[in-house]
């Protein structure tokens, strides 16, 4: 039996330590009453300014903006995730209602499909008169998910390109400028691929010279062959883990978004990025506001907000692109002067990177037929489920399954002969 | 030389179980923000954390529901200890207590998948807005914790002398009077006990929290994970660094304060015998 | 003897509604969503399905038995030199270990990954001294580091804790009557170490076989186990009745192993945190 006054001393840490949460809690509810607004945005991971290391906080902005603006309070609550799959899977489930989301291009399409996005008014949303009309209006070629943007309003563009570190890949290799780096038996060990169904399965379409929004199940089998063919020598899958690793060496050649790009190369100055000549994609990220938000209104002046190149507030649209670097498609963040120079600082052909990008051959994804989208989850499983266990493994645990056993027969047999005494 | 070997064998898996740990600590104080490289000392980072209202915001929600969790737990268990020690049936008392043992056994990833489960259908069902938080955390949680209270509060029931409560009643006492003046402060070591392992299992659950929360109320585990599948920030580094301080400095004062007044009991027991 | 009152009779209701509506449910989700389709109706074909994973299952049985016997293999001498130590440093060590067991989880995954990456502080040192990169992040072997790292602990404790409690009485009678130090660690220590050893193995192997964050850090997505499939189906491609599927099975498996493991011992393991 443990000492009581042991107990009591630990119940006193353990006591110290709850005191200024239950303060909280009670200072929390107390919060509650007066009027304040949540509003729920959902966005991809890294794509906002956060406020960390100096930058502007735009999300507080927002807030500070809304109470100068309308005499409300609102409090955004943001939350991030890695991928459309798994923002649509978090939508779907239903448990929490979002009142922005940033899906892609292909992902909003799905979403006005299956009816879960609201209509915008366009009225609560006068900064879009900042959008490029290759963006927005009806000249806008960039629509094609949302044909007169009824549903969203362009938050970043970009394509995906393949980022690779001169230290750790020869500067002549001849698979430089094309997809077939990525299968390069050389790398064997530093190659990243993506860890999410589509954006995989584009790059070994690309790379195969396959219409990347094909109704041929066939040619989705052969772009999985190809991903099948490259599991043996990727590091690994993965989506926002790839920073840390391309900055910190240890992969050397990954296929990213554009934008991504540049901030890796702001903390390690050996990457190196291309557009591959056979091809590569082209998206949209929008922003959209969901049926079941409950504050479709202040969702609205959200998106408006992060339009805005309104100084006081900290310019929200510049500081978004000179925080993610991703292309802006708002026209006043291009034309602005210290945007550009900020950019031509980060990298000499940084702003090029992104916005010179015609002779690119590109194409965006479209959204598929509900069978299709089956099929390439099926086709993800597949290749995630696709498992070598190599000999070793086997060997290794038949030995131990013979030792269990054998110690198993040791013992009854034991237990047998002395209960016979 | 059997002495050099067992002391150097124990020093070897120590290092090697804290090399990890502490090349993140060192690297916390790391001026420059990589992993690999040691620059110069300085406590940018810790400054970064404190103005990480996000990061702030998950300690103090961690905090509340490990509170609630283990409190709701430990009530809910203790009256179900009481409860199944005055219960005769011994198939009912059997089937009660394996099923409480169902979340210790299974792996949290079951739990948490089949409470998701649970949560959704019953939102679809009443089509309820923002389900998912905190209510949804406190009930998960407080589930876990059930068994492991209930393992820590029933020997005390067991070790009770029967015959105090019968005689409490005997004098007049009200049943539920007697248990809580007469039987209740017999087992309060089982409770405290109960509540402390429920606070920490709370504090330190992530899978079970994964599939049951939503962005408006994230734990400090889910910061932590959400961290670390996008760009980490090196606060993230200070603030590992900071939990495991915090831990340390508990385990100590729990173990070593406990020893002096384990000496100082002994003593007093002398006395009295 | 007087009967039981409605308050002693009640005293347990709470937690076996509590228990009905927040374990007993939610498991019967599971098997709703493993034997029905999307559209709702009776089906096998999420079971049937489950062949497509057989690697996956295979692979994590294998993993999880691995670190288990190597969790054993290093943990149970070391138990032992720990409990042979002085009961000062025995108490030093008590905290060593249970220092990393209440750190979270990720964030020693993490600074293990931090320390091991291919870009991480040992290959780069590995590197400045011209030897060869150990490429250690998505190999088999470092998710298996992974976890005999992360869960060591969890097999040292509870097999230290039996051995300190041991009498010392009987080592020294099996001495006095012509054992050899061998002889009294066979057929004297383990022996009565064993119940410690089996809640040890159970409380690596679980956790192992279910994880995910281990396998996606160190296993870097490529090395996908029942834990990384069951997270992917409900979090990403949202497939809950194959998830559910998988779920189930995983459950069964465990029930199954857990009950063979128990079979060794002769006394309840029990657990020890």
């Amino acid at each position: 039996m443990k000492s009581m006054i042991k107990k009591v001393l630990a119940l006193t840490v353990v006591l110290i330590i709850m005191l200024p949460s239950l303060l909280t809690l009670v200072s929390c509810s107390s919060e509650g009453d007066s009027n304040v607004t949540t509003l729920y945005v959902y966005n991809w991971g890294e794509y906002i300014s956060d406020g960390s290391e100096g930058t502007v906080d735009v999300n507080e902005e927002f807030e500070r903006w809304y109470f100068d603006t309308y005499g409300e309070r609102v409090e955004v609550t943001y939350s991030t995730y890695s991928s459309n799959e798994d923002m649509y899977a978090k939508l779907s489930g239903g448990a929490v209602n979002y009142d922005v989301i940033i899906p892609s291009d292909y992902m909003i399409e799905r979403l006005i499909k299956e009816d879960k996005l609201a209509p915008l008014d366009y009225s609560n949303i006068p900064n879009i008169v900042n959008i490029a009309p290759e963006f927005y209006g009806k000249d806008a070629e960039y629509d094609y998910y949302d044909e007169g943007s009824m549903y969203s309003v362009p938050y970043f563009y970009g394509m995906i390109g393949i980022i690779y570190n001169t230290s750790m890949v020869d500067p002549d290799d001849e698979d430089i400028g094309s997809w077939s780096l990525m299968w390069d038996e050389d790398y064997t060990g530093n190659i990243l691929q993506f860890n999410n169904s589509r954006d995989a399965l584009g790059t070994a379409q690309y790379y195969l010279g396959i219409d990347v929004n094909t109704h041929d199940e066939s040619e989705w089998r052969r772009a999985l062959e190809k991903l099948r063919e490259q599991k043996d020598i990727v590091q690994g899958y993965v989506m926002d883990e790839i920073f840390n690793k391309m900055e910190n060496g240890s992969a050397a050649i990954a296929s990213y978004y554009a934008g991504d790009y540049l901030a890796m190369y702001e903390e390690n100055e050996d990457l190196e990025f291309f557009y591959p000549r056979e091809g590569t994609n082209l998206y949209v990220d929008a922003m959209c506001i969901p049926k079941t938000s409950q504050n479709k209104l202040v969702a609205e002046r959200y998106i408006n907000f992060m339009l805005s190149v309104d100084k006081e507030y900290g310019a929200p649209a510049i500081a978004n692109a000179e925080y993610t670097y991703y292309a802006s498609p708002n026209k006043l963040v291009r034309e602005d002067e210290g945007y550009i120079e900020y950019m031509g600082e980060i990298k000499d052909d940084g702003y090029e990177k992104m916005y010179d990008t015609d002779d690119v051959n590109a194409t965006a994804y479209i959204n598929l037929t509900s069978d299709k989208l089956a099929l390439i989850n099926n086709l993800w499983e597949e290749l995630k489920s696709d498992i070598d266990v190599s000999p070793t493994i086997y060997i290794l645990c038949g030995a131990i399954i013979a030792t269990l056993a054998g110690f198993g027969v040791f013992f009854a047999v034991r237990k047998k002969i002395r209960n016979n005494y | 030389m059997k002495k050099f070997l067992s002391t150097g064998y124990i020093f070897l898996i120590f290092a090697l179980l804290y090399a990890p740990i502490l090349v993140l600590i060192i690297f916390s104080f790391n001026e420059s923000g990589s992993l690999s490289e040691f620059s110069g000392f300085s406590f940018v980072w810790y400054k970064e954390l404190f103005a990480d209202e996000e990061a702030l915001t998950s300690l103090k929600n961690s905090l509340i529901l490990a509170v609630c969790s283990s409190l709701a737990a430990t009530v809910i268990a203790t009256f179900a200890a009481l409860g199944l020690h005055h219960m005769r049936g011994k198939f009912v008392k059997g089937a009660i207590k394996s099923v409480t043992n169902i979340p210790m056994m299974n792996p949290d990833i079951v739990t948490g998948v089949s409470m998701m489960l649970l949560f959704v259908a019953v939102a679809g069902i009443i089509k309820a807005n923002n389900f998912m938080g905190f209510g949804t955390m406190l009930i998960a949680h407080t589930t876990f914790n059930l068994p492991y209270v209930l393992l820590s509060v029933t020997p005390r029931f067991n070790q009770l002398d029967k015959s105090l409560s019968e005689a409490a009643q005997d004098l007049g006492c009200t049943p539920a009077r007697a248990f809580f003046s007469v039987e209740l402060p017999e087992i309060v070591p089982g409770i405290i006990s109960g509540l402390m392992l429920g606070f920490t299992m709370s504090l330190d659950d992530f899978v079970i929290s994964h599939f049951v929360s939503s962005p408006n109320f994230q734990t400090l585990p889910l910061y932590v994970y959400n961290q670390t599948v996008h760009n980490v920030k090196f606060s993230m580094y200070a603030l590992c660094a900071l939990i495991v301080a915090i831990i340390l400095i508990i385990l100590l004062a729990v173990n070593f304060t406990g020893s002096v007044s384990n000496k100082s009991r002994k003593k007093r027991n002398k006395g009295v015998a | 003897m007087k009967g039981k009152s409605v308050f002693q009779r009640m005293a347990a209701m709470p937690h076996i509604v509590w228990m009905i509506m927040f374990i007993v449910a939610p498991m019967l989700f599971v098997l709703y969503f493993a034997f029905t389709d999307t559209e709702g109706n009776f089906s096998f074909a999420n079971i049937t399905s489950l062949s497509e994973y057989s690697n996956v299952f295979i692979l994590s049985i294998a993993f999880a038995l691995i670190a288990t016997v190597v969790c054993l293999v290093i943990g149970y001498p070391l138990a032992y030199f720990m409990a042979k130590s002085s009961p000062r440093m025995q108490k030093i060590l008590m905290v060593l270990i249970m220092l990393p067991m209440w750190c979270n989880l990720l964030i020693r995954t993490y600074a293990l990954m931090a320390l091991l990456d291919n870009g991480g502080l040992i290959n780069s040192f590995l590197e400045s001294i011209g030897a060869d990169k150990w490429h250690i992040v998505g190999s088999d072997f470092g998710v298996i580091l992974g976890m005999v790292y992360d869960f060591l602990p969890y097999m040292v404790l509870p097999i230290f804790t039996v051995m300190s409690k041991l009498d010392k009485r009987y080592i020294e009678a099996a001495a006095d009557l012509g054992c050899s130090s061998l002889q009294t660690m066979t057929k004297v220590i383990m022996p009565l170490s064993v119940s410690g050893v089996i809640s040890g193995i159970t409380m690596v192997f679980v956790p192992s076989i279910s994880t995910f964050y281990i396998s996606q850090k160190l296993g870097a997505g490529k090395i996908d186990l029942i834990g990384d499939t069951i997270e992917r189906l409900f979090q990403n491609t949202s497939t809950y009745n194959i998830g559910a599927a998988i779920s189930l099975i995983m459950m069964i498996l465990i029930i199954v192993s857990v009950a063979i493991m128990n079979r060794f011992s002769d006394d309840d393991g029990g657990i020890i945190i």
